[in-house]
């Protein structure tokens, strides 16, 4: 079971497309998994560690999958471990780029002026796969003074920006390349 | 110094309740309700400390996410006018990736 | 060294705290609601990371900092989640985002 975790990341090599017609079969990989994380951190929260009660865990564990196998979202969207581990390097430039919005709001905020000029910014996202687009509208989500209103799936997005630099910012793309270049199966060189 | 971030929270958490109270529209109460909930989930956390019981965290965690489901839920009402009626089902906005499924 | 620790974790909830006070701020200074948007998303990434921050250099090493850092990753993923969700709601509803003016926007309800 835990080499299975381990192979999560060749997910990343088949396509957003093909995951229709093999839906039984491709489940079950993805439930297994869900079925190991769910019960490491049953495991983690409970702290007790009796036949009782790591029992108990278990079929919860497995009541739960179940659940969500009857409700099909059981698939590689609903535990995308593939991510994980090129998300190590993106996700300190995207604290940092948060904290320096956030610093940059409060100063807005604070100034008595209130010196800001909203607006609503399209863009064109780059990424290919459902995956890379969740992830560059959640970046910009996360990030504040910039909230994504609507990602479309053709990648078209509406941004709502909260002053010209911020939205100047968004336009030059760095963030978007960034994401990009997350969801390559390639090694992503120059992540830094 | 657990105290003063506690009541820095509640403090901010009292702000926003006015502006939950005064929210012009229904969208800027829910968001509202949200930070305040993400606030109580902080609050929870300090709590905890500030009482020598981090077992609280349980309790941190277990807020965070019912804060999420209700402010999801909370919206699908507003949306649709019912938390799992025929027309929510049917969920022409709520799931945007399945109508559009051809396009890639 | 426990000093140290004991500083940093002090710097680091008044800081959140400080940022908490600030979204709370902007969510009652903005004009609009696609604006106070922002606001919220303080409290989301700079005030809950500062404030479990803190309390995880109080912690130390232990289970309780794992579960720290567990609340905090909910958090940052349901928060933009909610934030998204509501702001689409509201667009998809007709509700038209105020756009500022090019220098400032003079605060209509303080």
């Amino acid at each position: 079971m835990e080499d299975l975790k381990r192979e999560g990341h060749d997910f990343a090599s088949s396509d957003a497309g093909d995951m229709a017609g093999d839906a039984m079969m491709g489940n079950v990989r993805p439930a297994l998994n869900l079925l190991v994380v769910l019960f490491g951190m049953w495991l983690l929260w409970s702290g007790h560690y009796t036949t009782q009660l790591i029992g108990f865990g278990l079929v919860s564990c497995l009541g739960v999958v179940l659940l969500c196998w009857r409700m099909g979202i059981v698939d590689r969207e609903a535990l995308p471990l593939d991510l994980t581990w090129r998300t190590l390097r993106y996700i300190p430039w995207l604290t940092l780029e948060v904290v320096k919005s956030n610093i940059d709001l409060a100063k807005r905020v604070l100034s008595p002026r209130l010196p800001i000029s909203p607006q609503l910014v399209e863009l064109q996202a780059t990424q290919k796969t459902d995956l890379g687009r969740i992830t560059f509208a959640n970046s910009i989500t996360l990030t504040p003074s910039t909230v994504t209103i609507e990602a479309r799936r053709d990648g078209r997005f509406v941004v709502h920006a909260l002053a010209h630099e911020i939205a100047q910012d968004l336009r030059n793309g760095e963030m978007d390349r960034r994401v990009s270049r997350l969801e390559k199966v390639e090694k992503p060189e120059s992540a830094s | 110094m657990f105290a003063a971030a506690m009541v820095a929270i509640l403090v901010s958490m009292a702000m926003l309740l006015v502006r939950a109270v005064k929210g012009p529209t229904v969208f800027d109460r829910i968001l509202s309700v949200n930070s305040f909930g993400t606030k109580t989930v902080l609050l929870i956390a300090v709590l905890g400390f500030l009482a020598g019981r981090p077992a609280f965290l349980d309790l941190a965690l277990v807020y965070a996410l019912m804060n999420f489901i209700s402010t999801i839920a909370v919206l699908k009402f507003t949306r649709f006018g019912s938390l799992a009626g025929e027309r929510s089902l049917a969920g022409e906005h709520s799931r945007p990736t399945e109508p559009q499924a051809a396009e890639t | 060294m426990a000093g140290a620790l004991d500083v940093l974790s002090w710097a680091c909830l008044l800081t959140g705290s400080f940022f908490a006070l600030v979204s709370s701020l902007a969510m009652l200074r903005l004009p609009d609601f696609y604006s106070r948007v922002h606001g919220a998303s303080i409290t989301d990434t700079m005030g809950a990371g500062l404030i479990l921050l803190g309390l995880v250099f109080q912690a130390g090493f232990s289970l309780v900092t794992v579960k720290l850092a567990l609340v905090l990753m909910f958090l940052v993923i349901t928060g933009p989640t909610a934030s998204h969700a509501l702001a689409k709601a509201a667009y998809r509803l007709g509700l038209e985002p105020v756009i500022g003016p090019e220098e400032e926007e003079s605060p209509s309800q303080t």
